[in-house]
C-alpha cells in the first residue's frame, strides 16, 4: 500500500510526514495519469488481439534493461532537451514558440554549410565554430518572429507556423541544389541528402555501438547555464518579469517587446543547436526529415519538466525513453505505429490535465491540515 | 482524507483492471515448429505499408516471397513502418540485428549512414538498403536501387500515343530521388514520340500533402492536360482528381495503382523486389552476405509495366509500349536518369 | 500559348483558390470561436483528421454523404469535449493540451484507417452543384457558383459566424468571457459553460473541415491527410484578428497565392518550385506586416479561468 494510507491523526501530529506525503502525492499524479493513458492503450491493444502485458513489458525491458535501449533514450533526449530549453526561455517571457521545427532545420543547414565550406580546418577549430554557426542560424529563425512581434505586432504563432513551412522549402531547395551529394548525381539517384561532412566536424561518440555523443553532455551543461541565466542574471530576471506580468514590467521601465524578441531569438538558437547535434552527432550529413518532429515533442518535454531548465533534464530523458520504448513496443508486438502516436497523445493529455488536479488537491490538503492543527491547538 | 481514499481506490481499481486485462488477453501465438528454422527478415520503412507506393512495394514483395516459400514457418517477417525519423530507424535496425534476424532491410535512402555504422557491429547479419548504389565496401551490405527512369520512359511513350490535347501534366512532390528520375524518364519517353507535346511539371514541396497534390492535378486539367502522372504517396490525390474529372488518364509508378481508378489508370510501373529478396536469401544460404548492388530494371524483371486490364489499350499503343520495353531491355534505347 | 495570363488562367486560379480555402475556412472560423472565448486549441489538425476519417469511412460503408457529415460533426464534438474537459475543467496549459490532442487525433485516425480500411481507396463524394441562374453568369458563375455543397457551406459560414458573434447575446457573452472572465462571472455568466460551448463548436467545425477534404475535395483518406493544415488554420485566426471577415481575407489570400504558384509552375514560369511553394507563407506574413495589426487579442486568451483567483 502507498504511504498515503497513514491516518489523519498521525499526520496532523507530524508536519514533516505531511510534507513528504504531499510531495509523493504530487509525484504520483503524473504517474497515475500516465498509467491511465496506458490502461486505455491496453484496451486498444486487446482489441488488436495483442497481450498488453507483453507489449508494455517490451517498453521497460528495452529502456531499463538493455544498454542499447538506454543509450538510445539518451540520444533521443538530447534534442528534446535543447529544444525544450528554448521553449522554457520563451515560455518564461510568455511567448509560445511553435517554430522550433524550422529553427532546427536552419541550425542543421547552418552546421552543414559551415562544415563543408571550412572542411580543411582542424577539429578544435571546425567543431566549435560549426556549433556556433548552427546556433546563429537557428537564432536568426527565432529573431524573425521576435522582431515581427516587437515591431509589427505579428502574433508569434502565426509567424512561426509560416516560418516552419518556409524552412522546409528552403532545405528542399538547398538539398537538391547547392548542397546535394555529388555522388548521388553521378550515380543517377539524386538522393535528398548532402555530402558527408568532414570527420573533424563530427561530435565525438561516447560509446561504441551507439549513437550517444558528446552533444548530450553539451545539452546538460547548457541546461545549467540556462538556469543560471534565467535566475541569476538581470536579463534573465527581466525575461521572467515580462512573462509574469507584462503590464507591471512595462511600468517598471522594462522593454517588454525587446525581451520577448530576445527570448525567441535564444530559443531559436537552442533549437538550432539541436539541429547541429542531429547532423554532427548522428547522421554526419544533412538529410530530408532531419527534425524528427522534435520541434513539437520538445514542447511536450518542456511541459513535463515544469518549464524549468533543470526539471527538463529528467523530463527530456523520460519522454525520450517513452519514444524509444514505444518504438520497441511496435517492433515487439507488430502493432501499427499509429497506436504509438495515439498513446503518446493520451499521455500528454492526461499528464497535462492531472497537473491541475494535483495542484488543487494539495492545496485542499494543506487547508485541511491547517484546520486540524488550529483545532488541536484551540 | 477523502482524496486519499479515492486515490487508493483508484490504484486498486487500476490493479484489478490490469490483472483482468492480462487474464483475458489472448494467449501468445504458438511457437513455430522447431524442426525447420525459418529465415528471419526484418524491414524498416519510411512510410506506411499501405502507402500504395514505395513502402508498400517492399512489403508486398516480402509477403509474396513468404507465400512462395511456404508461409511464416519458413520465412518470418517483422516490420517497422512510418520510420521517417532516422534515429528511430537506426535504433530499429540495431535492435533487429541484435535479435538475431538474418536479413535486415533498411528501405529508405536516408538510412545509409545508419546501415554503414551498424553493419560493422553485426558481421554475420545481412543488411540490404536502398535506394542507393553504395555498399560502403562492406561484405555484409547489399545496396539496391530502381532505374525508375526506364518505366518512366515507357509510360511516357504510352502517354504520348494517347494524348489528344498534346498536353500532359506531371504532379511531383520534391525534385529528388526516384521522383525526379521517374519524371525525367517520362519526359524523355514523351519527347521520343512527339517533341511538340507539352509536359508541364508541378512540385508541391511535400511527399504527404494530398490536398495540394489534388489541386495541382486539377490545375493541370483546367490548363488542358488530358493525361497525368506523378510520384510519391500523395499522388493518390492526383488520381482522385483524374477520377472526378472522369476523362483524364493516369500513369502510375512504384506500385500498381489501377485499383484507385480502374477506368482511368492506363499502366503502372511496378517495383518488384521479389527476385532480389529471393536471391539475397539464396546467397546467404551459400555464405554470401552482401557486397552487391541490385538495380531494378526492365531487363532483370525488377521493374514491370503493369497494364491495367480494365482499361482497353489500343493495339498500336500497346505495341509501341512493348517496343519501348524491348528497346530498353536490349540497350537500343538508353534512358538517362 | 504566348500569352500567359489569359481569362482561362484567371478563372482557373480563382476556382482553385476557392476550393483550397474551404477546409481552412471551416477550421479557422471554428478556432476563432474557441479563441474568442479565451481558449487556444492547437489540436485543430488532429480533430480534422478524425473528422476526415469518420466522414470517409461512413461514406465508404453506407454511401450516405449526410450520415458521413453527421459522423464528422459528432467525432468533432467528442474531440471538442475532450479538449474542453482538459483545458477548461482541468485548467491545463492550453498550448500543450492542444498538441496532445493533435497527436491523439493523428494516431487515432491512422490506426482506425489501418484496421478498418487498410489501403487507400477513393469514394464518391459531394458532386459539383451548379446554382441555377447565378451559375450561368460568365466568369463569375464559373468561379463562384459551380462548386460542391461543402464549399458553399464554408463561405456561408463566414457571415453566419459574424452575425452570431456580433449580433446575438450569445456572441456578446462569448466575447465577455474571452475579454474578462472574472467580470463575466460576476455578472452571472457561466464561464466554463461558454468555453465548453465554444471549444466544442470549433471542434465540430474542425471535424467538418476534415470531412470537406475527405468527401468533397480529395474524396479519399490517407494517414495524415491534412499534412498540417490545422496549424495553418490556427495561424489564419491570428491573421484575421479574430473576425470572420478577416479570416476570410486571410484564407483567400493564402489559397489564391497557392493557386497562383501552382499555375506558374504549370505554365512553366521560370522560378524554382521551392520558392514558388514558399510564396503563400511569405506573403501571408508580409501582408500582416504591411497592414499593421492593431487588433487586440482576447485579453484572457490562453488563460484558464478559476473563480476567486483573478
Amino acid at each position: 500500500m502507498p504511504p498515503e494510507s497513514n491516518s489523519a491523526v498521525s499526520k496532523s501530529q507530524n508536519r514533516f510526514a505531511i510534507d513528504w506525503n504531499n510531495l509523493l502525492f504530487q509525484a504520483a499524479m503524473p504517474v497515475l495519469a500516465m498509467l491511465s493513458a496506458f490502461l486505455i492503450g491496453a484496451v486498444v491493444l486487446l482489441l488488436l488481439k495483442v497481450n498488453p502485458l507483453t507489449a508494455y513489458a517490451a517498453i521497460f525491458a528495452d529502456v531499463f534493461g538493455s544498454v542499447s535501449g538506454f543509450t538510445q533514450s539518451l540520444v533521443k533526449a538530447t534534442p528534446l532537451l535543447l529544444v525544450g530549453l528554448g521553449i522554457c526561455i520563451a515560455f518564461r517571457a510568455s511567448v509560445i514558440n511553435i517554430g522550433a521545427e524550422g529553427q532546427i532545420i536552419l541550425g542543421a543547414i547552418g552546421a552543414t554549410s559551415w562544415a563543408l565550406i571550412f572542411r580543411d580546418w582542424p577539429a578544435w577549430l571546425l567543431l566549435p565554430t560549426t556549433l556556433l554557426a548552427s546556433f546563429l542560424a537557428g537564432a536568426v529563425w527565432g529573431f524573425i518572429p521576435g522582431i515581427l512581434k516587437a515591431r509589427f505586432r505579428v502574433n508569434e504563432i502565426l509567424s512561426t507556423v509560416m516560418l516552419n513551412a518556409i524552412a522546409v522549402q528552403l532545405m528542399n531547395m538547398l538539398i537538391r541544389g547547392p548542397l546535394i551529394d555529388q555522388a548521388g548525381v553521378t550515380a543517377g539517384t539524386y538522393l535528398a541528402q548532402s555530402e558527408r561532412l568532414p570527420e573533424a566536424a563530427w561530435l565525438p561518440r561516447l560509446l561504441t555501438q551507439s549513437q550517444l555523443n558528446i552533444g548530450s553532455i553539451i545539452a546538460v551543461v547548457l541546461a545549467f547555464l540556462v538556469y543560471l541565466f534565467l535566475w541569476r542574471t538581470t536579463i534573465g530576471f527581466r525575461i521572467r518579469a515580462v512573462g509574469l506580468n507584462p503590464d507591471a514590467s512595462r511600468y517598471a521601465g522594462i522593454n517588454v517587446a525587446f525581451y520577448q524578441a530576445l527570448s525567441l531569438t535564444l530559443a531559436g538558437g537552442l533549437a538550432g543547436l539541436a539541429g547541429a547535434v542531429e547532423v554532427l552527432g548522428i547522421h554526419h550529413r544533412l538529410l530530408d526529415g532531419i527534425t524528427s518532429g522534435y520541434g513539437f515533442s520538445g514542447i511536450v518535454a518542456a511541459l513535463f519538466g515544469g518549464l524549468h531548465p533543470l526539471g527538463l533534464i529528467p523530463a527530456a530523458w523520460l519522454f525520450g525513453s517513452l519514444l524509444v520504448g514505444a518504438d520497441k513496443m511496435q517492433r515487439a508486438v507488430q502493432v501499427p505505429s499509429a497506436l504509438i502516436d495515439m498513446l503518446l497523445g493520451l499521455v500528454v493529455l492526461f499528464v497535462v490535465g492531472s497537473s491541475y488536479l494535483s495542484k488543487r488537491w494539495s492545496i485542499q490538503r494543506a487547508i485541511k491540515t491547517a484546520k486540524v492543527e488550529v483545532e488541536a491547538k484551540g | 482524507m477523502k482524496k486519499n481514499k479515492s486515490l487508493i481506490a483508484f490504484l486498486s481499481l487500476m490493479l484489478a483492471v490490469t490483472l483482468l486485462l492480462s487474464a483475458c488477453a489472448p494467449a501468445a501465438p504458438a511457437a513455430p515448429a522447431a524442426d525447420a528454422k525459418p529465415v528471419r527478415i526484418a524491414v524498416v520503412m519510411p512510410s506506411a505499408t499501405t502507402d500504395m507506393a514505395f513502402s508498400q512495394s517492399m512489403y508486398s514483395a516480402l509477403l509474396a516471397v513468404q507465400k512462395d516459400m511456404g508461409g511464416p514457418t519458413k520465412l518470418e517477417i517483422k516490420y517497422s513502418e512510418n520510420m521517417f525519423k532516422v534515429p528511430d530507424a537506426a535504433a530499429a535496425l540495431r535492435d533487429y540485428a541484435t535479435q538475431g534476424f538474418d536479413i535486415v532491410i533498411a528501405h529508405g535512402s536516408q538510412y545509409g549512414s545508419s546501415v554503414e555504422e551498424i553493419a560493422k557491429d553485426f558481421p554475420k547479419t545481412t543488411f540490404a538498403w536502398g535506394t542507393d548504389v553504395n555498399t560502403f565496401g562492406q561484405p555484409n551490405i547489399y545496396a539496391y536501387t530502381a532505374a525508375a527512369e526506364e518505366g518512366g520512359f515507357v509510360n511516357g511513350v504510352l502517354a504520348a500515343k494517347l494524348t489528344k490535347s498534346k498536353q500532359i501534366g506531371v504532379t511531383g512532390p520534391v525534385e529528388v530521388g526516384d521522383a525526379k528520375t521517374y519524371i525525367d524518364g517520362f519526359v524523355q519517353g514523351v519527347t521520343s514520340v512527339d517533341a511538340t507535346i507539352k509536359v508541364n511539371k508541378t512540385w508541391t514541396g511535400s511527399f504527404s500533402d494530398v490536398a495540394l497534390m489534388t489541386e495541382a492535378a486539377k490545375t493541370h486539367i483546367s490548363a488542358g492536360a488530358d493525361i497525368l502522372t506523378g510520384s510519391s504517396q500523395s499522388v493518390v490525390g492526383s488520381i482522385g482528381a483524374a477520377k472526378d474529372n472522369g476523362k483524364v488518364l493516369w500513369f502510375g509508378t512504384q506500385a500498381d495503382q489501377a485499383s484507385l481508378a480502374p477506368a482511368l489508370v492506363v499502366a503502372s510501373q511496378v517495383y518488384d523486389w521479389t527476385a532480389m529478396i529471393k536471391e539475397i536469401i539464396a546467397s546467404r544460404a551459400t555464405g554470401t552476405l552482401g557486397g552487391k548492388v541490385y538495380t531494378l530494371q526492365l531487363k532483370n524483371d525488377g521493374l514491370k509495366i503493369s497494364y491495367n486490364s480494365a482499361f482497353t489499350l489500343p493495339a498500336d499503343v500497346k505495341a509501341a509500349g512493348d517496343k519501348a520495353i524491348a528497346d530498353i531491355k536490349s540497350g537500343a534505347v538508353k534512358v538517362n536518369p | 500559348m504566348t500569352q500567359v495570363f489569359t481569362q482561362a488562367v484567371f478563372i482557373g486560379i480563382l476556382t482553385s483558390a476557392i476550393r483550397l480555402a474551404t477546409p481552412y475556412l471551416f477550421a479557422a472560423v471554428g478556432e476563432s470561436f474557441a479563441q474568442t472565448s479565451g481558449v487556444v486549441n492547437l489540436g485543430v489538425d488532429g480533430i480534422m483528421l478524425v473528422g476526415a476519417f469518420a466522414a470517409f469511412y461512413i461514406t465508404l460503408i453506407t454511401g450516405n454523404l449526410w450520415l458521413a457529415v453527421l459522423a464528422a460533426a459528432l467525432v468533432g464534438l467528442l474531440m471538442g469535449l475532450l479538449m474542453s474537459f482538459i483545458s477548461v475543467t482541468l485548467k491545463a496549459e492550453q498550448g500543450i493540451s492542444g498538441i496532445g490532442l493533435y497527436m491523439f487525433g493523428l494516431g487515432l485516425s491512422s490506426l482506425l484507417f489501418k484496421v478498418l480500411v487498410g489501403s487507400v481507396q477513393t469514394v464518391a463524394g459531394f458532386d459539383t452543384i451548379k446554382i441555377p441562374v447565378l451559375g450561368d453568369i460568365p466568369v463569375i458563375g464559373e468561379i463562384f457558383f459551380q462548386n460542391s455543397l461543402p464549399v458553399y457551406a464554408a463561405f456561408l459560414l463566414v457571415p453566419l459566424a459574424w452575425w452570431f458573434l456580433d449580433k446575438t447575446t450569445w456572441g456578446l457573452k462569448i466575447k465577455s468571457v474571452g475579454q474578462n472572465p472574472a467580470a463575466a462571472d460576476s455578472l452571472g455568466v457561466n464561464v466554463d459553460q461558454v468555453r465548453y460551448f465554444c471549444v466544442c463548436l470549433g471542434a465540430v467545425l474542425a471535424g467538418l473541415a476534415g470531412a470537406s477534404l475527405s468527401i468533397a475535395l480529395v474524396n479519399l483518406f490517407q494517414e495524415n491527410l491534412t499534412a498540417g493544415m490545422g496549424f495553418i488554420a490556427v495561424a489564419l485566426v491570428y491573421f484575421g484578428g479574430w473576425k470572420p471577415s478577416g479570416i476570410l481575407v486571410g484564407a483567400l489570400l493564402f489559397s489564391t497565392v497557392n493557386a497562383i504558384q501552382l499555375w506558374m509552375q504549370v505554365l512553366g514560369v521560370k522560378i524554382p518550385s521551392d520558392l514558388a511553394i514558399m510564396l503563400p507563407y511569405l506573403l501571408t506574413i508580409a501582408a500582416l506586416v504591411a497592414v499593421t495589426n492593431r487588433i487586440r487579442q482576447p485579453a484572457a486568451l490562453n488563460k484558464p479561468f478559476e473563480r476567486g483567483e483573478n
